[in-house]
């Protein structure tokens, strides 16, 4: 089904399934341990044996030698995969470092060697009697350092590196009032509770990865680039995913070597990614270093907008698109983006939660609070003052939808933003309060994405598709869209994720898989709901489905019926045509927080948050707003604490555990509310639908930055604010 | 993990005679530390000796009119016991300030005081660690030390003791009691019981190889309002960034001990006269010669605020 016009009226408009706030159907699976994860299929448990990773012990250089002996004497060991024994690899498509290192070394952690044993522990025991000797080479591993020198990056996603519109320099100058102000956001980690894990398994030359991944068909054809083999030689799984956020958007070590592993054994062999490694072997979100610069009227109109970035990656190979909302933000006649990047030897920077807006978000809703403060205007009014209803580097392209200043306005009247104070005015004890907010902000995402529906004589419809759910709802929206189109309770609705063998879908990333994968299952429903009325000697066009039954004015069967000859399959795949060319989809919304920051310690406890958005129809209003909550927690932990911290001089993330990488608890957090504004979009799918999921957490670090300036009137711009960095501006204790 | 052997034990007897009997012996009691350090490779024992089911899991009266604390009793029985919430807040306050729950319904009194360093390099078997492998330099130093000691560390390490209960147990004036493998016992005050580290900072207390923890004495109570603050990054389950234990009484003099600063839970007897004239003074005398790094150099005004914070809660 191409989707080139705007959705019109269509089954989905009956929202008697979609848009109810629905429990995930496999909930009871997840919380009675029944739902298996990567780590945990029993297929080949008789058989199976166990991988341990040996990380390297340097950033950069070279594996001078290996010695083998003693693990391959260790009890129980089987085989010990590296470089030198592996066979010619090739690399992935969405790979940067190779995923089994030596002898020449590109990271810190990167897998050398991979152990197998016939238990876990033997495996492991037997890990740390691989002999390796190194070869230091000098790295780099400063960001800042890299400023003056960095390149200009590559085309991202389509995106120019550099951007102008009008003549920024001129009017920036010119501009009654000016913020030219610098930001830094750290590296961070997906942390993610479930680690990359694979079990692999070879019948001849064929091989079936059980796996934890985002994007089934990308992964599955880097797994047969990388192994040499045939794509259709490749069956990757993944049905149940413990956490992504991008970390599992590719292929990683942990499969690849499990089927290295398992050709070297003969036997299936399971991986995980040991915890310690996940920071440094694993992609991670990369620091940056961001210059804004906003020129306004004294009215507190934007004349010029400047945003540049600088990251680095392994190789200078891609670079974080901190710029990405700020040309599409605000209005503003005279504009420039850039984005630079510098060569890195730390392990590769790759997509997290909102590549792009999360950080440059971090940065530009600061300098708009500050700016709102140079003006003496509200931020809430200055941000309104600036809106814009068309792409503002091209005026043609108005915005599909754009609430953005209707978010700020009910977000600040149901928060008590107008009892806001003066920065470090509010005192609670010893508490001083602060409020903040930020704009949230994330483009829409749609990805051609296909499914296979099958319906039973008993009426139970089937969805087969390689979409994955990593946590998000993907198989609840995904069933109820079924039920929808297909006239059947909830319970009628089976849905397959997450195999290779099932029609290639969106995949989950960009927040683009719920609208996406959706809306491929409405297509191939739209077919299977022809094929049923044909069978059942009805006009299409005229049947409805309700119920459970076909009818058409007085005639009604019940659906199975149509299958009473035999399954009925249809599949179908909704293709994006030019819609978002014409006018610009992107997702809105409005973070407001509260925090307290101890009057003696600095320390900052957050009181309140709230989040509304307009992203679309809101397709099970629950599930999103588990999305949205997830979001601004993650957001808050940008905010307060998160950061992988790099030593400088070996190369590395040097708190490369949960215990050093602090991300929020239940006692951060203590009270979330989100509201969705009632929205349609007939330009993003059938569905109406975007993407929610990225839009969380956008903003939400710098709501919290502006809350703790407006709480301490000490302004931090280095992330993430920790109590050191303010300690001197607070308060003398008395 | 290496292979290890193990054994249970029923008497403090059998447990030093064990360890006597057996080469590269460990004890272990709640494990939450020892565990993860053995996976790690970082402790690497051939034999472990579990002492969790000693019989002292109590805590007694002593002729003195204090507490002896056995050093199996859980940090979870003994920041509820009725006593010690009453008569020592200081080391309730502490022990739920520390850990998780479930942490704690494991963890021991003699295992908790013997915790090691949270450094993140003595964590990472690929980097130059004093303490874990001696004599192979210390990463910390010019890295990546934004939670690491201020004072008593060396050019060797500047680890420091995590244990927040510590803290309480330094201002209380505790003491250990412990027996050796010939059956000899004898009390260690708590001020003595961390060794500084100097060169050989993986010598990290007074006990000598066998030596069992067999209760921690608290003597009687002293009165005043008790008051732990633990500074972290996030609001539970995190190492302190610093931490203060602080005593006080109606007239204004008190105790007060400090964590997240040294290789001990920090105390300065002498620093305490001038708990009166408040936490400026205090803080000079409590810090005076520390040495700070880039990093770390705001945990001094830190202690300073966080005293002057918790003299004005004990004040109300």
């Amino acid at each position: 089904m191409k989707f080139d016009t705007p959705a019109t009226t269509n089954p989905i408009d009956q929202l008697k399934v979609v848009g109810k706030p629905t429990n995930r159907i496999e909930g009871p699976l997840k919380t009675t341990g029944t739902a298996p994860y990567a780590y945990e299929h029993q297929d080949f448990a008789a058989t199976q044996a166990y991988g341990y990773v040996v990380g390297s012990a340097i950033a950069k250089g070279k594996i001078a030698s290996m010695n083998l002996d003693e693990a391959k004497a260790a009890p129980g060991v089987l085989a010990i995969v590296t470089a030198a024994n592996a066979g010619k690899l090739g690399k992935g498509d969405f790979n940067n470092a190779t995923l089994l290192g030596g002898p020449g070394i590109e990271h810190y952690h990167q897998a050398v060697a991979l152990v197998v044993a016939g238990s876990f522990e033997q495996a492991r025991a037997a890990a740390s009697l691989v002999r390796v000797e190194y070869t230091r080479d000098k790295g780099a591993y400063d960001l800042s350092a890299t400023v003056g020198t960095a390149g200009k990056a590559p085309v991202l996603y389509g995106n120019q590196p550099d951007t102008a519109v009008g003549d920024f320099a001129s009017a920036f100058a010119a501009a009654p009032v000016q913020l030219d102000a610098r930001y830094s956001t750290p590296d961070h980690a997906h942390a993610m509770m479930e680690p990359h894990a694979s079990i692999a398994s070879w019948e001849g030359d064929k091989l079936t990865v059980w796996t934890s991944n985002q994007m089934i068909a990308w992964s599955a054809g880097d797994v047969a680039k990388t192994l040499g083999l045939p794509k259709e030689n490749v069956r990757l799984l993944s049905p149940y995913v413990g956490g992504g956020f991008g970390g599992k958007l590719y292929v990683r070590a942990d499969a690849i070597l499990a089927a290295l592993g398992a050709k070297a054994t003969k036997r299936p062999v399971k991986v995980a990614l040991q915890r310690p490694l996940m920071m440094n072997n694993t992609p991670h979100r990369p620091a940056t270093i961001q210059r804004i610069r906003l020129g306004a009227t004294p009215d507190g109109k934007l004349t010029a907008i400047g945003h540049e970035s600088w990251s680095g990656d392994l190789n200078a190979a891609k670079p974080e698109g901190a710029v990405a909302q700020t040309r599409l933000l605000y209005a503003g006649a005279n504009r420039m983006t850039a984005m630079r990047i510098a060569a890195l030897d730390l392990a590769e920077g790759n997509d997290m939660r909102a590549p792009g807006e999360a950080p440059g978000m971090m940065a530009l809703e600061v300098a708009m609070d500050e700016m709102a403060e140079k003006l003496g205007l509200d931020p809430v009014q200055f941000r309104i003052l600036n809106d814009t209803q068309v792409d503002p580097e091209a005026p043609s392209r108005p915005f599909t939808q754009r609430q953005l200043n209707k978010c700020l306005q009910m977000g600040a009247e149901k928060f008590g933003w107008s009892k806001r104070g003066k920065p470090a005015s509010t005192r609670d004890g010893k508490w001083l309060v602060g409020m903040g907010v930020a704009a949230a902000f994330r483009n829409n995402l749609n990805a051609n994405s296909a499914a296979r529906v099958r319906l039973s004589s008993a009426g139970i419809v089937t969805v087969e598709t390689d979409m994955t759910d990593i946590g998000t709802g993907s198989y609840t929206i995904i069933a109820q869209t079924a039920a929808e189109m297909m006239g059947v309770p909830l319970d009628n609705v089976v849905v397959k994720l997450g195999d290779s063998s099932f029609p290639v879908s969106s995949g989950s990333g960009g927040q683009w898989g719920a609208n996406s994968s959706t809306a491929g299952v409405y297509a191939a429903c739209v077919k299977l709901r022809e094929a049923a009325a044909q069978k059942l000697g009805l006009n299409p066009a005229d049947a409805v489905f309700a119920d459970g039954k076909v009818k058409v004015g007085r005639r009604s069967f019940a659906l199975g019926d149509a299958a009473k000859d035999g399954e009925l399959v249809a599949e179908d795949r909704i293709e994006f045509g030019k819609l978002a060319e014409e006018k610009q989809q992107s997702t809105f919304g409005a973070h407001f927080v509260e925090v307290g920051v101890d009057s003696a310690t600095g320390e900052v406890r957050i009181r309140r948050m709230l989040a509304v958005c307009a992203a679309g129809r809101i397709l099970n209003p629950k599930a999103a707003r588990s999305q949205v909550i997830g979001g601004m927690t993650m957001g808050a932990g940008a905010a307060l604490m998160e950061e992988l911290a790099v030593d400088k001089r070996f190369g590395f993330f040097v708190n490369h555990d949960l215990a050093g990488y602090e991300v929020p608890v239940h006692a951060d957090i203590p009270y979330q509310e989100v509201i969705f504004l009632d929205e349609t979009d007939p330009n993003t799918s059938p569905m109406k639908a975007k993407g929610v999921g990225e839009l969380g957490i956008c903003g939400v670090a710098a709501a919290v930055a502006n809350a703790v300036y407006n709480a301490t009137g000490a302004r931090v711009r280095s992330y993430p604010i920790t109590l050191d960095k303010f300690i001197d501006k607070l308060p003398e204790m008395t | 993990m290496k292979s290890f052997t193990y054994e249970r034990v029923d008497t403090p007897a059998a447990a030093t005679a064990a360890f006597a009997r057996t080469k590269g012996s460990r004890y272990i009691a709640g494990g939450t530390n020892l565990l993860d350090l053995m996976k790690l490779e970082i402790e690497t024992p051939a034999h472990l000796i579990d002492i969790s089911r000693l019989a002292l899991d109590r805590i007694e009266p002593t002729s003195g009119g204090g507490l002896r604390i056995g050093a199996m009793v859980r940090n979870t029985d003994l920041a509820s016991d009725e006593r010690i919430r009453r008569d020592y807040g200081l080391v309730s306050r502490a022990l739920v300030a520390g850990a998780s729950g479930q942490l704690r319904n494991k963890a021991t009194m003699g295992g908790n005081i013997l915790q090691r360093t949270r450094c993140p390099y003595f964590y990472d078997t690929n980097q130059p660690c004093n303490k874990r492998q001696p004599g192979s330099g210390c990463a910390a130093i010019g890295g990546f030390n934004r939670i690491l000691a201020v004072i008593g560390a060396s050019d060797a390490c500047i680890a420091t003791q995590p244990s927040d209960v510590g803290v309480a147990l330094r201002a209380l004036d505790a003491s250990v009691e412990t027996v050796n493998v010939t059956g000899k016992t004898r009390v260690i005050p708590y001020a003595d019981f961390y060794r500084a580290p100097g060169e050989t900072p993986h010598i990290e207390t007074a006990l000598v190889p066998g030596e069992l923890i067999t209760a921690v004495t608290l003597p009687r109570p002293v009165g005043g309002t008790h008051v732990y603050h633990k500074v972290r990054d996030r609001a539970s389950y995190a190492f302190a960034l610093i931490s203060v234990g602080l005593v006080v009484q109606r007239d204004g003099t008190g105790r007060v001990a400090l964590g997240g600063v040294a290789y001990k839970p920090w105390r300065v007897e002498a620093a305490e006269a001038d708990l009166p004239r408040g936490a400026k003074a205090v803080t000079a005398k409590l810090l005076a010669g520390a040495k700070t790094t880039h990093e770390n150099a705001y945990k001094l005004p830190l202690v300073e605020r966080t005293l002057a914070g918790v003299l004005a809660q004990a004040k109300g």
